[in-house]
């Protein structure tokens, strides 16, 4: 379904090749280290890591226990801490379902952030109809919540509170050593639990360092496989959270079901180039969105980066162009893979939670998109996006009657709309 | 999502994209939508003889919203005022295959080419 070169507005340069994929918050692909890594665990040990009385089960054992040393190596844990499940749905899932019924003679409070992924947010939403006491907080324009303001919220009910290290859709990295200091500080008891999904791998990460009592992962996002993820799960003090899933009591009786070994190797392996990787490569991806971020803005106005540039992932750009509608430029952009904070990309018609979470008006929230660079974009690919999304909002503004209004001096907000 | 073909050449090689000058006696022009909605549509018909001589449009809106303004445009052109009134979006939804998803864009470029006929009609009582 590739389009054909004749409606291409920039032709595609030699060693760029289309469609290109930059969208690395919302998957990555397989490294082919990883990859070379889980092949002999379909079909040569394929044994059952629970299986303790024969070679075949033996060998899965130890690959599965090799991997979770790398994971832990990953976040700064132990190997034994690493519960796997089927990704950070499940464990951010397990995570806030877990620790509220283990620990409800403690309290019935759950603290999160209204910028939080939908996994969190559903969540403590089933748990709020549970009956447990949920607050959910607003960040400030940058997406930032204060350390502050998260130990403001927390009682002597509280049983979790959950904040993301990084944000998925805009990038945006939370002081989370010190908003775990200072819940600590306000009730000791209280765990803190971290969706560390978009940070893995991607910043310098030590779960012992921030004091973390809970964290979820998951591989895909990390050029690991897809099914795969986990919950660190902290042994000393030890946290107990009871399992969502009856069975067989793997994994120390906290997610029962056979363990997926070519995906929890291919997982570790990921994991491991992660961290060799992560001092050059994080730089390395720092200087492209850079290098994208000042190629649009020195040629477009009325551009709005979303969210903090400071406190952000390094592969992370989500900008609004204002007075050009998302969709139809991820149409004009169909050779580069992004995504859109714009209603008309999703089923609910509503333009970005997250963004509107910011306070970003609906009108830009409307015009944003998010672009994720990742391991294998190239500076030939930056410079292709570059020329494509400034040609392409060129365009579309000449066919924007808000463009034209702005043009001529008119204050959109002097405007009589007709909302529909 | 998958567009059809047709929205896709609307979207590509828009027609009538421009501006008639608002003031003009000939000039009817809609403005429909709102921007936190996410799609604004201005559509102007040049009126002589009872009859649509001209039309242009400009749209803020995604690609199927800038197919059914484009097509608008089109359809009404050569029409009476009374004709082009009575056009109704699901001839738009039709032409362009749109999924339901995006009829509300139907709908609004409907509501454009009215607004732009009662604009007309406001500047020409009796008409």
């Amino acid at each position: 379904m590739a389009p054909s070169t004749a409606t291409r507005l920039v032709p595609a340069p030699a060693g760029v090749a289309l469609p290109l994929f930059m969208d690395n918050h919302s998957t990555t692909p397989v490294d082919p280290r990883v990859l070379e890594a889980m092949l002999p665990y379909f079909t040569q040990h394929f044994g059952n890591a629970a299986s303790r009385n024969h070679a075949f089960g033996w060998a899965a054992e130890a690959a599965v226990d090799h991997a979770r040393g790398q994971i832990a190596a990953l976040v700064g844990g132990d190997a034994r801490e690493i519960v796997f499940t089927s990704g950070a749905t499940e464990a951010i899932n397990l995570a806030l379902k877990g620790a509220t019924s283990y620990y409800k003679k403690l309290g019935n409070h759950v603290v999160t952030v209204e910028t939080e992924h939908k996994a969190t947010l559903d969540t403590c939403k089933r748990l709020q109809r549970e009956g447990v006491e949920v607050t959910v907080l607003r960040p400030a324009a940058d997406g930032l919540v204060t350390p502050q303001q998260v130990a403001d919220a927390v009682t002597d009910k509280t049983v979790v509170v959950s904040v993301m290290l990084a944000n998925n859709e805009i990038g945006v990295i939370q002081p989370l050593g010190e908003i775990v200091a200072a819940v600590k500080a306000k009730n000791p008891r209280t765990l803190v639990h971290s969706d560390i999904v978009q940070a893995a791998g991607k910043i310098p990460l030590d779960v012992e360092a921030l004091k973390l009592d809970l964290a979820s992962l998951s591989a895909h996002k990390m050029y690991g496989p897809k099914g795969i993820g986990a919950l660190w799960v902290r042994r000393k003090p030890r946290v107990r959270i009871d399992p969502i899933l009856d069975g067989g009591g793997h994994e120390r009786g906290m997610r029962s079901g056979t363990l997926p070994v070519p995906l929890i190797v291919g997982f570790g392996k990921a994991a491991e180039v992660a961290v060799a990787d992560l001092p050059t490569e994080a730089p390395r991806l720092r200087a492209l969105r850079d290098r994208l971020l000042h190629g649009i803005q020195a040629r477009l106005v009325e551009t709005y980066v979303n969210g903090s540039l400071e406190h952000r992932l390094p592969g992370n750009l989500n900008i609004s162009f204002a007075f050009v509608e998302g969709e139809s430029l991820l149409m004009a952009l169909k050779d580069v893979a992004v995504s859109s904070g714009s209603a008309c990309t999703s089923a609910s018609l509503e333009p970005s939670y997250v963004l509107r979470a910011l306070g970003v008006g609906e009108e830009l929230a409307h015009t944003s998109i998010r672009f994720g660079l990742g391991r294998f974009n190239t500076e030939a690919e930056v410079d292709y996006t570059i020329e494509l999304v400034v040609t392409s909002v060129e365009r579309l503004r000449e066919l924007s009657p808000l463009w034209e209004m702005h043009q001529d001096g008119i204050d959109l907000n002097s405007i009589q709309w007709t909302p529909h | 999502m998958a567009y059809s073909d047709k929205v896709i050449d609307h979207y590509e090689n828009p027609r009538n994209v421009g501006s008639l000058g608002k003031d003009d006696d000939e000039v009817g022009t809609g403005l429909v939508g709102a921007p936190a909605c996410g799609d604004v549509m201005k559509l102007q018909i040049r009126v002589k003889d009872g009859v649509i001589a001209d039309a242009k449009f400009k749209t803020f809106g995604c690609g199927s919203a800038i197919a059914s303004s484009s097509l608008a445009t089109e359809m009404i052109k050569g029409m009476t005022l009374e004709q082009a009134a009575a056009i109704k979006n699901t001839q738009i939804v039709e032409e362009l295959n749109l999924p339901p998803v995006k009829i509300h864009c139907s709908v609004l470029a409907e509501d454009a080419i009215k607004a732009a006929v009662e604009d007309y009609k406001k500047k020409h009582p009796g008409t």
